[in-house]
């Protein structure tokens, strides 16, 4: 074992300033850019939120603990330190053990308690309680873009999607191109499009701004540039906004949707007066049924 | 006659150029040193064709360094490329060549990095701490090296011949699928991963009941160390898992080649089938892959604090607790697909009764370090590194094994940091732990210490780097796997520290190589002359260093746990020794054989050449023919006279 001593011990714990010193600076560069999961701008976001700092400090009641114990223990029972206690005998203490069984597993019925109670409250299927009549709006996922068909409006987006504040919002989505996810970080969680199947997720904004939604899910070649403009807006800027689409030129035929939804990195975005009779309904049903391919 | 393979497969571009060639370098420098120094026959005899798990365990850590170099410089292009590709420009990548290399990383990272460690470690140890002189099924296990090895080589040859995946290292579909991903790259993916996972089941299998059956006589199972309990916990899970996953590939690979619709997303398809099988084996895998590491340090704990282990049925009953709790957790790694509430708050709470076992083990762990006599060696530093990254990446777990906050979570770079949390901070630092602290029973002498020191810091500190600003990303609201983004998210800065960490951790790697080549440069200075460098308590440190090819000239009787321990603290004299003749296998070489014939299989059937596929079935099945039959008997005599002469010259 002299050996092993006397090959040194180079003390090299100070590098750990390196990352703090890194990590800081690269914080402050970030300064002034949003912190979406942390600064929601919606009611879904705002409980998710809580809800994540809520479990970070229960399982910091743990953790810190955990470290303090360490750095005691392994500076007491040092090896240089003949003056601690060494019972080389020792193998286990029935109280002990207990303790470390029960804290955890009461800290994790808390949790377990919380999680089944979020879940169902937070269940993106669920529509949310608002003095607002809910909106629906359905989601298409591209290659490589967003579509969104406004079905009580009668128009159609792509690429950029526009709420009314206030309201909640049922986004009805699924895909036509390999499975996606949507998130608008800053408004809520996400939740997979995938072909030939509906999911919800129920949004609503608070606050008018324009946030960042994005193709959370790796989906092939484009998929890095796929995100999208989500523009919360005032009620009269949004109706005013609907009634000016439905005078534009363009109309979101079957033939137009053919040549949206081909692979593409063209994020231009546009918006539609009308949409064919049950386009979105006939995209889910091309998957599955056999000769329900869209013509 | 040759499939889709033609000429145009050898062009993939000036990036991947570099790689090949310097593959290539790499390759004719071992052939050029290996006949420079003769050493060909050498190379046969004593390694290629030996079934000494031993042996096997070099080979297969040897492997899996390897492709740490190359899963370590996908890693570095990655981040380089996400530090640059902001606002216009795209960096020095494209789209799909990123996409490649992340698939790529993930794939080498688990299944032969990560995997390698762990069977390596395994066939080195688990005999020794046993009392067994060899594993229940050594051709078996010779098979399984050979398939993991022919695996490896499907998936370096992708890199000169035609592409990789670019769907994930998991390739969901359906964007693996021919519709979205018509190339050679999912189907390489798919072989390489096939052939190398049945290498895993039939390794599995083999150590579940080498340490069922062949156990030192008095050794019951509860007298097991720690490491060889964590082995029949992670070895009973490959049992289970792996059939999933050779299934999931199977069916996915039906779908590629005969045009069937497991998981198209038409036709009656359905990807979610194959997300669900997937993770169903995916899970256990990670669980696989920790659990040994959690047996490491509960060696290395215990004999470097010189004390017995706290709490050895408490460990047993949390490895057991994992084991089972490990296969009803899948869904957490898609609650963003719609389940209902009940579904998905079910999974949520199981994954977070998982925290309840692991909170123990460590407990049990510090409680090992209270009022012993602490000696802050290599591999201790690197459980005090695990100590604390795993307990974070624990943390972040337990945040997003809640639903609602995996929602935000999800598909971003906080997930990202989190299961490398879990994979460097857990697995690897097992790994490698138990690589310094095991080295001198294979090799005879200690890795130097002070540059293992400095291997550790830059590992720690390029680790805190590299994943500390993904987790505030993800925050920020980064998903994972995009080649650029805007300049505009403010990501930059914290992209270009990410990059600096993995430059301190490529350090930490090379500087790991510099450890072994000094090492055995002062072999001499380091020699293990006892066979019991670190004052150890379990059996294999009662034998010579390095271990004879026989293990032990005599099998120990166990009385107790810490069998080695109990012995030295007794000051019991060995009386007069009996020696007996030993059977051991023969050397073969059919595990090659029979691997090769799978490598040709798998490469035929990405390339559509039938009819080199089925010469490589035939092939198989064949070999294993000629293998079963074999009238001369699969093993030779040491007689009790030679091993006399042999223990007397040690």
């Amino acid at each position: 074992m002299s050996s092993l001593r006397k090959a040194g011990r180079p003390r090299l714990w100070w590098l750990l300033a390196i990352p703090v010193v890194l990590i800081g600076g690269a914080l402050m560069a970030a300064q002034g850019h949003s912190f979406d999961v942390l600064q929601p701008a919606g009611q879904v976001g705002d409980k998710e939120r809580s809800l994540l700092l809520l479990v970070t400090i229960l399982a910091a009641a743990i953790v810190i603990p955990v470290f303090a114990l360490t750095a005691a223990i392994v500076w007491r029972y040092r090896e240089g330190n003949s003056k601690s206690k060494y019972s080389p005998e020792l193998d286990g203490n029935v109280f002990a053990e207990f303790t470390w069984w029960v804290i955890p597993l009461v800290i994790i019925t808390v949790l377990a308690v919380i999680a089944w109670n979020s879940t169902h409250s937070l269940d993106p299927n669920k529509r949310l309680v608002s003095a607002n009549k809910t909106m629906t709006i359905q989601v298409v996922a591209l290659e490589w873009r967003w579509l969104f068909i406004y079905p009580e409006q009668g128009v159609a987006s792509l690429n950029y999607v526009n709420i009314p504040a206030n309201t909640p919002i049922d986004f009805e989505i699924t895909a036509d191109a390999p499975m996606n996810s949507f998130w608008i970080p800053k408004l809520g969680g996400q939740i997979y499009a995938m072909p030939g199947m509906t999911t919800h997720l129920n949004l609503v904004a608070d606050k008018i701004g324009t946030y960042r939604g994005s193709s959370a899910n790796l989906s092939g070649d484009g998929f890095a540039g796929m995100d999208f403009d989500a523009n919360s807006m005032g009620q009269d800027a949004f109706d005013l906004w609907a009634k000016a689409a439905k005078k534009l030129p363009a109309s979101l035929s079957t033939d137009e949707y053919l040549s949206i939804s081909k692979p593409s990195k063209d994020k231009h975005t546009t918006a539609y007066a009308s949409v064919s009779a049950d386009l979105y309904d006939r995209v889910v049903m091309k998957y599955m049924m056999p000769g329900m391919e869209l013509k | 006659m040759f499939g889709r393979l033609t000429w145009e497969a050898l062009n993939n571009g000036p990036i991947v150029l570099i790689g090949d060639l310097s593959m290539l370098g790499g390759v004719l420098t071992v052939v050029a040193a290996l006949t420079y120094f003769k050493r060909w026959k050498w190379l046969w005899k004593e390694w290629l064709t030996s079934l000494d798990p031993k042996r096997i365990g070099v080979m297969y850590i040897v492997i899996a360094l390897i492709m740490l170099l190359r899963g370590g410089v996908d890693a570095a292009m990655m981040r380089g490329q996400q530090a640059v590709s902001v606002g216009s420009d795209h960096g020095f990548l494209n789209a799909d060549h990123f996409q490649q290399i992340f698939s790529a990383h993930g794939t080498m990272m688990i299944f032969f990095v990560a995997m390698g460690l762990m069977f390596g470690l395994i066939n080195l140890i688990v005999p020794l701490q046993i009392g067994a002189r060899d594993v229940a099924f050594p051709f078996l296990n010779s098979v399984s090296f050979w398939l993991f090895a022919s695996g490896f080589a499907l998936i370096n040859i992708s890199l000169v011949v035609g592409v990789f995946s670019a769907a994930g290292w998991l390739a969901y579909p359906p964007l693996s699928e021919l519709q979205y991903s018509p190339g050679v790259g999912v189907d390489y993916w798919i072989w390489a991963l096939q052939i190398a996972g049945v290498g895993s089941l039939l390794s599995g299998i083999n150590f579940l009941i080498t340490i069922l059956r062949m156990r030192a006589p008095g050794m019951r199972l509860m007298d097991m160390p720690l490491f060889c309990w964590s082995v029949l916990c992670s070895m009973s899970l490959v049992a289970f898992a792996f059939p999933i996953l050779t299934v999931a590939l199977a069916l996915l690979a039906l779908d590629r080649i005969l045009g069937m619709h497991f998981f198209t997303s038409g036709e009656g398809g359905n990807p979610m089938m194959y997300i669900n099988l997937i993770w169903a084996w995916g899970h256990p895998e990670v669980y696989i892959l920790i659990l040994p590491a959690f047996g490491i340090f509960s060696e290395v704990v215990a004999t470097f604090s010189r004390k017995r282990l706290f709490g050895y049925v408490s460990m047993v009953w949390a490895l057991v607790a994992i084991t089972f709790l490990s296969f009803i957790v899948w869904l957490h790694h898609f609650f963003t697909m719609g389940a209902g509430a009940d579904v998905n708050s079910f999974f949520g709470i199981m994954t977070m009764i998982i925290a309840i076992p692991t909170g123990v083990k460590v407990f049990n762990w510090l409680f090992t370090m209270f009022r012993g006599r602490i000696r802050l060696t290599t591999p201790m530093l690197w459980f005090l590194g695990f100590v604390t990254t795993f307990t974070i990446g624990g943390t972040t777990g337990v945040i997003m094994s809640v639903p609602p906050a995996d929602f935000q979570l999800h598909n971003s770079l906080f997930l990202v940091a989190h299961f490398h949390n879990m994979i460097i901070g857990g697995v690897v630092f097992g790994y490698f732990a138990g690589l310094v602290y095991w080295f001198p029973k294979v090799f005879g002498f200690r890795l130097n210490e002070k540059i293992g020191r400095l291997v550790f810091w830059n590992w720690l500190i390029g680790f805190i780097l590299a994943f500390v600003p993904l987790y505030i990303l993800g925050l920020m609201g980064a998903t994972r796997r995009m080649d650029h983004y805007d300049a505009s998210m403010g990501w930059q800065w914290l992209f270009i520290v990410a990059a600096v960490g993995v430059a301190f951790i490529m350090f930490g790697v090379l500087l790991g190589i510099w450890q072994g080549v000094v090492s055995i440069y002062q072999r001499k200075a380091n020699l293990d002359t006892t066979g019991d460098p670190w004052d150890g308590r379990t059996l294999e440190w009662s034998t010579a260093s390095p271990a004879p090819f026989y293990n032990y000239a005599v099998i120990p009787e166990v009385t107790d746990r810490d069998a080695w321990w109990v012995r030295k603290q007794a000051k019991i004299k060995p009386g007069k020794i009996h020696y007996e003749d030993i059977y051991l296998p023969k050397n073969s070489a059919m595990g090659i054989y029979i691997a090769a014939s799978a490598f040709t299989l798998g490469f035929a059937v990405v390339w559509h050449i039938w009819w080199l596929a089925l010469a490589g079935l035939i092939g198989i099945i064949t070999l294993v023919i000629i293998r079963v039959s074999d009238p001369e008997g699969h093993e030779y005599v040491v007689t009790a006279d030679e091993i006399k002469a042999l223990e007397a010259r040690s």
